[in-house]
């Protein structure tokens, strides 16, 4: 793998993409690396669409830039895939994972896209399922340590579990971490 | 044992200031602040610290709840941001005449308006004839580490200066990155306590803080100002070396990256100064040198420091994250020129204003830069003396 892996993440502000972001980051300190995780600010209103970013490196990590080339584009919500410039920067190898019902297949027709790997999960449908409302950050973040595997499932549920440890009940971590084991077995690719 | 966090910027500082303990902690608990004061008040609500906290109702209450602390003898520390650190602009000063070492984090953030939250450094640089020492960090990892410097620097008895811990807002205020943290303990030991040898509170020995103070000896008092200011310099190299000692982590007034490689320099300060160096990085890779000068400690400013720095040099590009307006080019260009003006051969100096109110600052701008370097080395001309990298117009 490379040395540094780079991550852009893509959703709706209250979707829980900064919480994703901040946490993989988090998480790979269990593995070593150098971490960088770091959503940008925009007009801070529920609904609006936003940007995280998180980078994960064997080397320490200088750049203080937005991620411009990412390995992995992550998409919460697929309203956000015909509004939101989501393939911008994507590099030929690159990851598109986006929360849908749909194939890949059937994404990558309705943004024209002709290079890249393109990956789905029902985020949304197992959060529903599992959580009882649309959270769909902690499925979309099993469904990526899948697609990309720069940290062990193992690494980040343990991750999750120290994060939310402090501030959830325990049914609530447990439904999470059900529903990134979920998303982890169920996403597809192409 | 170090031990090794993710923490964002904001968290790092309040678990900086978890360590030191301070006596008093005086700040406005909402907007411009940031999570740093909510992190904190947690850890006193936690009983983790033993500090007093004050909730005031403007950031000028809290920096002159600050200089009443610190003059009757406490350990006192406050954060703000933007348009908080404007509004305690007239206590700064005070602060500073009175020499009393208050610790305070700046969040570098816009000044409206038009009304903005993001990051530039308009705010501190606005605040650097107020007498404050000022320290400018690239990332997480260095604010915690001149958070704790900064205390033992400002409370150093020649100096006996507040000081400025500024860090970029959002970027790294609100951006989670890997921290190695000493222990409780070390830092405890290394800043010592606090003995302030005229505290208001020594009733045994009473005195005035902030008398009148008019032509007759307001200039003396001014000169001695200056003159401590002055020495602040090595005092700064001194606890930079000393905190090398226990952390690993060495700090002078300016950091070199490349800079013995190449007749260009790039002078930088705050966490453009990483982007600045993977940009490097990666044209050295093309066979491009480049030298980096980051400026870490702007007040006082490091001018001999500087004119060593830059000997033999070519081109000199300083890149601005505020705006003077008025004058020619940003506040760091117009001191490095002049701390060049006695030297026989100077480099050609150029300025970049870059990322007022949190306009992305990329890889490629850097490169832009790099490359105008190598033009004015080949044509030994500069075109335009101050530029704007990455504005439409």
């Amino acid at each position: 793998m490379k040395k540094v892996i780079e991550i852009r993440w893509h959703a709706r502000a209250g979707q829980g993409a900064k919480t994703a972001a901040l946490l993989l980051a988090g998480a790979a300190l269990k593995e070593d690396k150098y971490i960088q995780g770091f959503p940008e600010y925009g007009p801070e209103r529920e609904g609006a669409p936003i940007k995280a970013f998180t980078r994960i490196s064997d080397v320490p990590i200088l750049i203080h830039c937005d991620v411009a080339n990412p390995d992995a584009v992550v998409v919460l919500d697929s309203t956000l895939l015909e509004t939101a410039n989501v393939t911008e920067g994507l590099p030929e190898e690159g990851i598109l994972l986006v929360n849908t019902d749909e194939e890949p297949k059937k994404i990558r027709e309705l943004l024209k896209l002709n290079h890249g790997k393109v990956y789905t999960v029902d985020a949304t449908g197992i959060s529903l399922e599992i959580l009882g409302k649309n959270l769909p950050n902690m499925p979309m973040l099993g469904a990526l340590i899948k697609a990309v595997p720069v940290l062990s499932l193992d690494t980040v549920l343990k991750g999750v579990r120290e994060k939310f440890g402090k501030k959830f009940s325990s049914k609530i971590i447990d439904g999470n971490i059900s529903a990134i084991k979920r998303a982890y077995e169920e996403v597809k690719s192409e | 044992m170090a031990r090794i966090e993710a923490l964002t910027g904001d968290e790092v500082a309040a678990e900086a200031m978890r360590q030191i303990n301070p006596d008093v902690v005086a700040a406005y608990p909402i907007t411009p602040q940031t999570e740093i004061v909510q992190n904190f008040s947690q850890f006193v609500a936690d009983g983790k610290v033993d500090t007093e906290m004050i909730r005031v109702e403007s950031e000028h209450s809290a920096m002159s709840a600050c200089v009443g602390a610190a003059s009757a003898g406490a350990r006192a520390m406050t954060a703000t941001s933007a348009n908080g650190l404007a509004l305690m602009w007239e206590i700064l000063y005070i602060a500073a005449s009175y020499r009393l070492p208050i610790v305070m984090s700046v969040v570098n953030r816009a000044l409206s308006g038009p009304i903005n939250i993001h990051c530039d450094h308009s705010d501190s640089m606005g605040a650097r004839d107020s007498g404050w020492i000022q320290i400018y960090s690239e990332n997480c990892q260095e604010i915690y580490d001149n958070l704790i410097q900064a205390v033992k620097i400002g409370e150093n008895k020649k100096l006996l200066l507040p000081v400025m811990v500024c860090f970029d807002g959002f970027i790294i205020s609100h951006g989670t990155e890997r921290v190695e943290l000493l222990e409780d303990e070390v830092v405890r030991k290394f800043i010592g306590e606090f003995k302030p040898d005229y505290p208001l509170l020594d009733v045994d020995h009473p005195l005035t803080y902030g008398p009148l103070d008019l032509f007759d000896y307001y200039f003396e008092h001014k000169r001695q100002q200056i003159e401590a200011i002055d020495k602040a310099p090595d005092i700064i190299e001194q606890v930079g070396r000393d905190y090398g000692r226990i952390s690993g982590r060495t700090y002078g007034l300016l950091e070199e990256f490349n800079l013995e490689k190449s007749d260009l320099v790039i002078i930088v300060t705050g966490s453009t100064a990483g982007t600045a160096k993977a940009t490097i990085l990666e044209l050295k890779e093309q066979g491009i040198d480049v030298g980096i000068l980051k400026i870490r400690v702007f007040r006082p400013f490091p001018y001999q420091q500087i004119k060593e720095a830059l000997k033999g040099k070519v081109a000199v590009a300083v890149m601005d994250r505020s705006a003077s307006f008025g004058a020619l080019g940003g506040p760091i260009f117009t001191e490095v020129r002049s701390a060049l003006y006695e030297e026989d051969k100077k480099p050609l100096v150029v300025n970049y204003i870059y990322g007022l109110g949190g306009r992305e600052t990329t890889v490629e701008h850097i490169k832009k830069v790099a490359h105008d370097l190598l033009n004015i080395k080949k044509t030994g001309k500069v075109e335009n003396l101050v530029n704007y990298l990455g504005v439409r117009e």
